[in-house]
């Protein structure tokens, strides 16, 4: 059973990361969560996101979670936004897909097209 | 929806749409009564009572993107399927209560699935509302509260993923202890 003093260990041994974290996010991860997105499998998406990029250690990426985007059919739908604003939509995200797009997209800035919206139109 | 942990996340989601700044999710499982509850308790701005009579009607919604709202609608389907019910009440500016319903026995009954998941993307999409989770077995109760955790961890964020992990792991621990042969799907 976990108990609530391992939390003290966690804050000791995290303390010292946080203090050297800038708290500036540059990149937005945004996931849809509205009922289509999550019955379509959004939440292990957004979970998948935040356990890839821990393991890069990225931590200049924000997750955040919105409503229905618009396109139902085409959930679990991601936005991938940089500091310029500019965004990237990609479309029946599945946990696999992820970790492909934190690898090129996020870490080596090279947009994943075969996942965008603009691949699932044609 | 595959789940019940599931169908939490999406009405949970319409908490946080209504500006919730607390919300206490309770999963109560009764063997002796055979009764599954799960309740979700919000402090939002609430619904009036037009709104109310019209929400568990799928072409009821407050979202501009389509004219369909099926959050509400499928949990009640969900409990129906398996001899329970769906029952809301809300007061404009105080809050909502959404109340669902299940024979724990019934063949239909969706399993809970994956709560501690659940829990985790909530606190990662909204860090700055107050989560209270209990999970009571009419003997045993497990209370899960992300403030709580907020104040032991003081400037570490609930976000870190050292912390979610922890809470993760501790929400597990904590279905396996309440409802571990209550609910079959979960071993003890």
């Amino acid at each position: 059973m976990k108990s609530l003093a391992e939390l003290e260990e966690i804050r000791k041994r995290t303390l010292d990361q946080i203090n050297l974290r800038t708290s500036n996010h540059d990149i937005r991860v945004v996931v849809g969560m509205a009922t289509c997105g999550i019955a379509a499998g959004a939440r292990p998406v957004m979970n998948a996101f935040v356990e890839e990029l821990n393991k890069r250690n990225l931590t200049n990426v924000a997750v955040t979670m919105t409503g229905c985007i618009g396109m139902c059919k085409l959930e679990p739908i991601v936005e991938v936004i940089d500091k310029d604003g500019s965004k990237v939509t990609y479309v029946k995200m599945t946990p696999e897909k992820v970790a492909r797009v934190v690898a090129e997209h996020i870490v080596n800035g090279r947009v994943c097209t075969e996942y965008t919206i603009a691949e699932a139109d044609k | 929806m595959r789940d019940l942990s599931l169908h939490l996340m999406d009405i949970v989601q319409n908490s946080i749409d209504a500006k919730a700044s607390k919300i206490s999710i309770l999963i109560c499982a009764d063997k002796k009564s055979d009764l599954l509850e799960i309740e979700v308790k919000d402090n939002g701005i609430g619904m009036d009572s037009d709104f109310l009579k019209e929400v568990v009607n799928p072409f009821t919604t407050t979202r501009d993107t389509r004219r369909v709202g099926l959050g509400i609608p499928l949990l009640k389907a969900s409990a129906k399927r398996a001899s329970g019910d769906l029952e809301i009440t809300s007061e404009k500016l105080v809050g909502t209560t959404v109340k669902a319903s299940f024979k724990i026995s019934h063949i239909d009954r969706l399993p809970l699935g994956n709560l501690a998941q659940t829990m985790e993307s909530l606190i990662v999409a909204r860090p700055d509302i107050e989560y209270d989770l209990t999970l009571d077995n009419k003997k045993e109760r497990f209370i899960f509260n992300s403030f709580e955790i907020k104040r032991r961890i003081g400037e570490v964020p609930l976000t870190h993923f050292e912390v979610l992990k922890w809470i993760g792991e501790y929400v597990n621990d904590g279905v396996k202890t309440i409802f571990g042969g209550i609910l079959d799907e979960i071993l003890g």
